[in-house]
């Protein structure tokens, strides 16, 4: 139920962000969302790609620095109160959200949220007792 | 103006005379370093076993030349002279590798230090009305405190303002009418940026004079502060392994630095070949104490280049006077009048497992103040993917740094091979300073 979210250092330098896109690319991987992290000297890109692997081989050949973390994705009603629900679930469980952002395609009417928490196990048991669809690696590729 | 002397024997002693002296007071030197587990073993192997074999001046040259790493292999007590009891003070200073450098100093020590200090600022003109505001740091810095005691023994009103906090150095100035201030040539600057600020004007000060050092500046800065605050300005030199201040002074004339050479025998080198050089020709300064009991050192080479002027002051002054320091023979960068060597800081990079060991050393200018960067590269294989854990590892330098060198640097990540990698270690320093 986890999925694979890769992470590239950059650094604040012109041609940067291109540089990554590039090279993914190249390699054929297709990008299903991403934010960026930055503060005024470097930046952390995250990705969700239809193969972190082969994402991180083509950014690794092309000397950048990357890793893998795990998150967890949640179908949420794409109607208002929808990521409320959602947040409230973690708020009771004590689920602190490093960062979170959202997927740009939807299934049907339901929009797809990333999360990263502390505790990942917990987050997916506490989100799936609460009937919220925990998004799996397959779905991702479908996508 | 007519000439005023704080000594008048001392400081206007004939040639003949001031060397008979040198003489005397080089023997005892030699005599404490014996007495120094370092010494002992150098002095020895010279075939210097006593003082007695010091028959002349001349016999200088029989001694080996001692440098800042015997100081740092020799610490804490290699070099220590005396009994411990009679010490009664210490300064250390970063050494180029992290091991510090330590001076003790008896009070005859320090008594002769603050005197030469006192006679120093009395021939710029400095007397016991004045008002003298110390902005350079106190503690471990000699700076701070060797001015202090100096201008104390003269009787001026000491205002121990150390450096920092602007607005209440001018608002110390202002209350009590400061009339001498001793900084940084930069901090100067800064100083007089920052007046309208604060909401003060020149009309506020009374200041007359000012002793700037611990950084190296040009005639030009000199003027410029002068024409800014309608002062005088004097150039000082000194390092803390000669005490600190107080080794060579401007006089009211303002044309170069009187070294005092009733308390330290000076030679100019070529720094290849360690001969010595003529007067008026540059080369690196070396210096003997010859009144320093708790540790004497004997030749000691002081990195800084310059030259003896040779003409007389007409000051009347017989203590011959250097021009004003125009380098390095080695690495050393002074940061906001403090020195640090590039070599601390890639000490302490190696220290940090989640960068590589290529580094980058930016030197700018915010304003009037030097800036610091130090640019890493961070290790591909420990990075986890976080933003938090990267400005976690930027304060870790930073804070490491700033334990090293005592200057607050900015840090900078970067991709692996980003930055430009060099053979040799001086490329590795950008000094993109204005020469001040």
């Amino acid at each position: 139920m986890k999925i694979t979210q890769i992470s590239v250092f950059l650094e604040n330098k012109k041609g940067r962000l291109l540089d990554a896109t590039v090279a993914l690319g190249k390699a054929s991987i297709n990008i299903k969302a991403l934010t960026i992290a930055e503060n005024e000297d470097f930046g952390v890109l995250r990705l969700i790609v239809n193969d972190p692997e082969g994402a991180l081989q083509a950014l690794k050949a092309n000397g950048f620095v990357a890793s893998l973390t795990e998150i967890v994705a949640v179908e949420v009603e794409d109607s208002p109160g929808g990521l409320a629900k959602v947040l409230s679930v973690l708020n009771d469980h004590d689920l602190n959200v490093e960062y979170m952002y959202a997927f740009v395609e939807k299934t049907e009417n339901k929009a797809i949220l990333v999360f990263r928490f502390d505790d990942i196990d917990k987050a997916i048991t506490a989100l799936t007792n609460a009937n919220i669809r925990v998004v799996g690696k397959k779905d991702i590729q479908g996508l | 103006m007519a000439t005023l002397f704080r000594d008048k024997a001392v400081e206007s002693i004939e040639r003949g005379a001031l060397e008979k002296y040198q003489l005397t007071y080089l023997r005892k030197s030699v005599e404490s370093a014996l007495k120094t587990p370092f010494y002992q073993k150098r002095l020895k192997k010279a075939g210097i076993s006593c003082a007695d074999k010091i028959k002349s001046l001349e016999d200088l040259d029989r001694i080996p030349f001692t440098v800042k790493d015997d100081l740092r292999e020799s610490y804490p007590r290699g070099l220590l002279a005396v009994d411990i009891k009679d010490v009664v003070r210490i300064h250390t200073s970063s050494g180029t590798t992290g091991i510090p450098t330590v001076i003790y100093h008896t009070q005859h020590d320090l008594d002769c230090w603050t005197e030469l200090v006192t006679r120093s600022i009395y021939a710029c003109g400095v007397r016991d009305e004045d008002v003298f505001q110390n902005m350079m740091t106190y503690g471990m810095f000699t700076g701070g405190l060797g001015l202090h005691y100096g201008a104390e023994r003269l009787g001026s009103l000491v205002i121990p303002s150390s450096s920092g906090n602007t607005q209440r150095q001018l608002q110390l100035m202002k209350d009590f009418q400061t009339t001498v201030v001793h900084a940084t040539p930069s901090y100067m600057f800064h100083l007089a940026t920052k007046i309208g600020e604060f909401g003060f004007t020149l009309k506020d000060l009374f200041l007359k004079k000012a002793f700037l050092g611990a950084e190296p500046y040009s005639e030009n800065t000199r003027r410029k502060i002068e024409d800014f605050f309608k002062i005088d300005v004097y150039n000082s030199y000194g390092l803390s392994e000669m005490n600190g201040p107080g080794v060579a002074f401007e006089c009211v004339e303002k044309n170069n630095m009187h070294l005092w050479e009733d308390a330290y025998i000076m030679e100019i080198i070529h720094p290849q070949t360690g001969k010595r050089v003529p007067d008026g020709e540059e080369g690196e300064l070396v210096l003997t104490t010859l009144c320093r009991q708790a540790t004497p050192l004997l030749r000691y080479r002081t990195r800084d280049l310059t030259m003896i002027m040779p003409d007389p002051c007409p000051c009347g002054r017989t203590h011959r006077r250097i021009f004003r320091i125009t380098g390095r023979t080695d690495d050393m960068m002074i940061i906001n009048g403090v020195n640090v060597f590039p070599s601390q800081i890639e000490q302490v990079i190696m220290r940090v497992p989640e960068v590589g060991n290529n580094y980058q050393i930016c030197l700018t200018r915010e304003g009037a103040l030097d800036r610091l960067t130090v640019k890493v590269e961070i290790y591909s294989k420990l990075f986890a993917g976080d933003l938090s854990e990267l400005e976690k590892l930027k304060a870790k330098i930073r804070d490491m740094l700033k334990a090293s060198i005592i200057i607050n640097p900015v840090v900078e990540l970067h991709e692996p091979g980003s930055l430009p990698s060099f053979e040799l270690k001086s490329k590795r320093v950008v000094d993109l300073r204005e020469k001040l």
